[in-house]
Parts: structure tokens; sequence; C-alpha cells
């Protein structure tokens, strides 16, 4: 067997994780890519700015803070007890939470570019055609920067896999609920069983790279114009 | 000749100032994590009793022994248990005669809530915490030792579901500090120091309900022809570092 029951969950875990949070993300992700494309408000670099923090910060800061912030005295902890959710850390969907800071700049800074590279040309077609703007939104833009949704989806996908640090801080580790791939390599490592840190680790290493391969090959060649 | 003769002048004189530039009093130890508290008071002391320079990075054993066998410049480990070290010795990469043990663990079972661990640990019979966070026990000493006493009491089937991991006793400890975890078995030293206890509440685990958490301190083959290595190991031994090491609780 070239991995054990321990990984295939882990696996499983982390399949799970990356498509709810892609999900999520291409939801929340796509009205704030379309404003920052779009928009000429004067807190468009600050939002811009916020939107690319996780890709600065260390993870270990990220997850120290949403360890505090989803703690029961910090404001998100606070709200998901009055809600009655109880707290998020140790929780599937404390991770799913985490992820979506944290991978959101992925899912943000393609749909951005492929909805600025689209001009505002198409849309005013769409206009002087009596397309409402959301008519518009569905049936000009979104087919215009599919290949832009694909590059988002596939890398907010492939960076959440890759998450290690943030759910380290706040996951607990706990088997099928919180213990994703690369946590579980680092246990692996940790007791000294190298053997089957590489198993997976190689899995690991080849998914990473198909995905990639398919996203160099899948993606079109740069806009012809602009 | 005259040439040869300049090359190796220079070469002698490249060498003299390679010399004044090494790690000649510098000695790198790789501490764990539950020693953190005790090592932070040690090797500033350490310097300025002997002159060396200790360069300290903290983790856990077992990353530190991965490390170790592929290469990494540490000079001294002081571990978290004696297998380790036991480990480095047959791999060839300690220096067997070295070792000995520095301290011994104390295991505690702490709340940051007062009032809810109760002297006798019976909490962990009683229930009423969702949560309970002990270090990951495939990999930590404390972590294997929480999980020894929960046996032993009977209560760790009716607890697993309540356990989370910490990736070593830091991460435990900070899981139960921020209060996500309401309690965690953590190393004694963690909340002790100078006869005081962190605020909250605690249970000092019995030692007949675990195995004797032995620390042991190893020189490694890098650091066996470094004077600094030497002695810190020597420091270590010292009647002034025991009593830091006493003061944050653990025994001999």
């Amino acid at each position: 067997m070239l991995l054990n029951h321990g990984d295939l969950q882990a696996i499983w875990l982390t399949v799970r994780l990356a498509s709810i949070v892609t999900l999520i993300l291409l939801l929340v992700g796509t009205p704030i890519a379309w404003w920052l494309a779009r928009s000429k408000a004067w807190w468009k670099g600050p939002v811009g700015a916020v939107v690319a923090l996780p890709l600065v910060l260390p993870p270990s800061v990220l997850g120290f803070y949403l360890l505090l912030a989803m703690g029961p005295n910090g404001p998100v902890g606070q709200i998901t007890q009055t809600l009655g959710i109880g707290l998020l850390p140790f929780t599937f969907w404390g991770l799913v939470l985490a992820s979506v800071f944290y991978s959101l700049p992925f899912m943000v800074q393609p749909l951005q570019n492929a909805f600025e590279a689209m001009g505002e040309r198409p849309l005013e077609v769409a206009a002087t055609l009596r397309a409402s703007p959301l008519d518009a939104f569905f049936t000009v833009a979104v087919p215009l920067a599919l290949p832009g949704f694909l590059t988002a989806a596939i890398l907010t996908f492939a960076h959440t896999v890759g998450e290690f640090g943030v759910v380290l801080m706040i996951g607990g580790n706990i088997p099928g609920e919180t213990r994703v791939a690369s946590v579980q390599i680092y246990d692996h490592v940790e007791a000294m069983e190298y053997m089957q840190a590489h198993r997976l680790s190689a899995v690991m290493l080849v998914f990473s790279f198909l995905v990639l391969l398919a996203l160099y090959a899948w993606r079109p060649s740069p806009k012809k114009g602009a | 000749m005259p040439s040869s003769r300049l090359l190796s002048l220079l070469l002698a004189s490249l060498m003299g100032c390679c010399a004044t530039l090494s790690y000649a009093d510098e000695v790198s130890v790789a501490v764990a994590a539950n020693f953190t508290g005790p090592m932070e008071k040690i090797a500033p002391a350490f310097e300025k009793a002997t002159g060396h320079k200790a360069l300290v990075a903290y983790g856990t054993v077992g990353k530190f022994y991965a490390q170790i066998k592929n290469g990494a410049p540490f000079e001294v480990l002081v571990s978290a248990d004696d297998e380790t070290p036991i480990r480095l010795e047959k791999d060839g990469l300690a220096e067997a005669p070295s070792r000995f043990t520095y301290a011994i663990g104390k295991l505690v079972l702490w709340s940051a809530k007062p009032g809810l661990v109760d002297d006798r640990g019976e909490v962990l019979k009683r229930g009423g915490f969702q949560r309970l966070a002990i270090a990951n026990p495939k990999v930590a000493v404390y972590g294997a030792a929480a999980v020894e006493a929960m046996k032993k009491l009977g209560v760790d089937a009716a607890l697993e579901s309540r356990l989370v991991y910490g990736e070593n006793i830091t991460q435990t400890y900070q899981f139960a500090a921020t209060g996500n975890a309401d309690l965690g078995f953590v190393a004694l030293s963690q909340i002790y120091k100078n006869g005081q206890y962190a605020p909250g509440s605690y249970w000092l685990v019995p030692p007949t309900l675990y195995p004797q958490i032995r620390q042991d301190a190893v020189l490694l083959w890098r650091g066996k022809a470094n004077v600094a290595a030497t002695a810190f190991l020597a420091y270590l031994k010292s009647d002034a570092a025991k009593q830091v090491i006493s003061a944050y609780g653990y025994e001999f």
C-alpha cells in the first residue's frame, strides 16, 4: 500500500477544503475583483492592499491573529458564540474561513486582471443594446473573462491545498477534521517516519506539477490587441 | 620558489584571518520547545560567565533530528527526551559520553480559567469543557505522557473526541492560553516561574501516572572540536544553571 489510511484521510480532507474554499471565493472574490477593476473610488487602493496582504504576510502572522480573533475573547469568536455555533478554531469550518482569507488574492487578482484587460467597450456595447448591468455581466463579461476565472479557480484550489502555516496555527491537527495533507507530512517527518513522508510528499509533488501543467497548457495565448 | 613562498604566506595570513572570524567562541544549540523559558535565562548567563556566545534555536526534537541528519550545523542538542539523543548516537552524529539528563520534566493540567481545574484532576472525569489540548503524542514526549495519564485514569476513550493537538508543547500552551482550548496538558515550566503559578487553575499530574520524562542533552559531532560547545554542556550542569532549571519546576 502506497499510502496509509491517515494519509488518504488527509488527502480527502484537503481536496474537500480546497473545493469549498474555491467555490466560496468564486462567489466572494468575483464582486470584489469586479469592483476593483471598475471603481475609481479613492479607497480602491486600500482595499486592493488588504486583498493582497496574505501574499506578503507570513502564515504564522495570519494564523496567530486568526487564532486570537476566533478565540473566546476575539471579535469573531464573540459573534460565533452569540450565534450559537461555538468557537471556530479546531473545526473544519474554521479552516474554511481561514483559507478564504489566505487564498483571497489568488482568486481576486487574476479576475481583476481579466476584467481590466476586457476594457469598457464590450459593456458599453451591451448597454447600447439595452442589456441591464447584471445581464451584461453574465452574458458579456463572464464569457470574456472565462480564462481568468479558470486561472483564478485553479490557483485558489492549488494554493489552498498547499496551505500549511495557518492550519498548523488554528487547526489543532484533528484527524479527519483539520489534519490536512501538508500537516500530515510534517507529522511524518517529526515522527521520523521518513518513508511515509516521502510517499505523501511525492503525491503532492506530482499533483502540484499536474495542476501547474494544466494551467500553462490551457491558458490561451495573451490577449491580442489590447 | 619565491612565488610559492609568497603564496604560502598569503595562504597563512588568509587562514589566520579566517580563524579569527571563525565560530571558535560560538556554539549553536538546538533546544526542545518545553525548555524555552529556562534557556532564555541560561543562555545569557552562560555568555556572561564564559565569554562564549550561544546561538539558540527552539523547536521540536523530531524536526531537529531530521535537520541534524541532513547536515544542520547544530553543535549541542538539548532534547525533550532521552530517545532522540540515543538515536543520534547510534547514527554516529552525537558523542555518547557527553550525554546526561539535565532535567526531569513535569506534566501539568492547566486552564487559563480560574476554578476549572481542581487539584485532583477530577475535571477530566466531570467534564464541563469543550476542548482539551495536548501535544501531538506521536512526536512530543509531553503529549505521550498526557495520553498515558489519561489511560491510567480511564478517561482516554471518553475524552478522545475533545482533543486538539498542538504541534509541540509551546503551541499546546498557546491553544490553552488563548482560551481556544478550555484546558491543556502542558509542561510545568510553562506555567511555573520562581514559585509562582500562572493565573488560572492547574493540577500537577502525579508522576506515577506517566513515564518519567528524562530530558537529555548531548554534544553533536559538529561541536566536538568547539570549546564553546563543551563549555555550554558543562555550564548546563553547573549550580547556576540548576538553580534556573529548578525555578521552572523541573527536577533532577
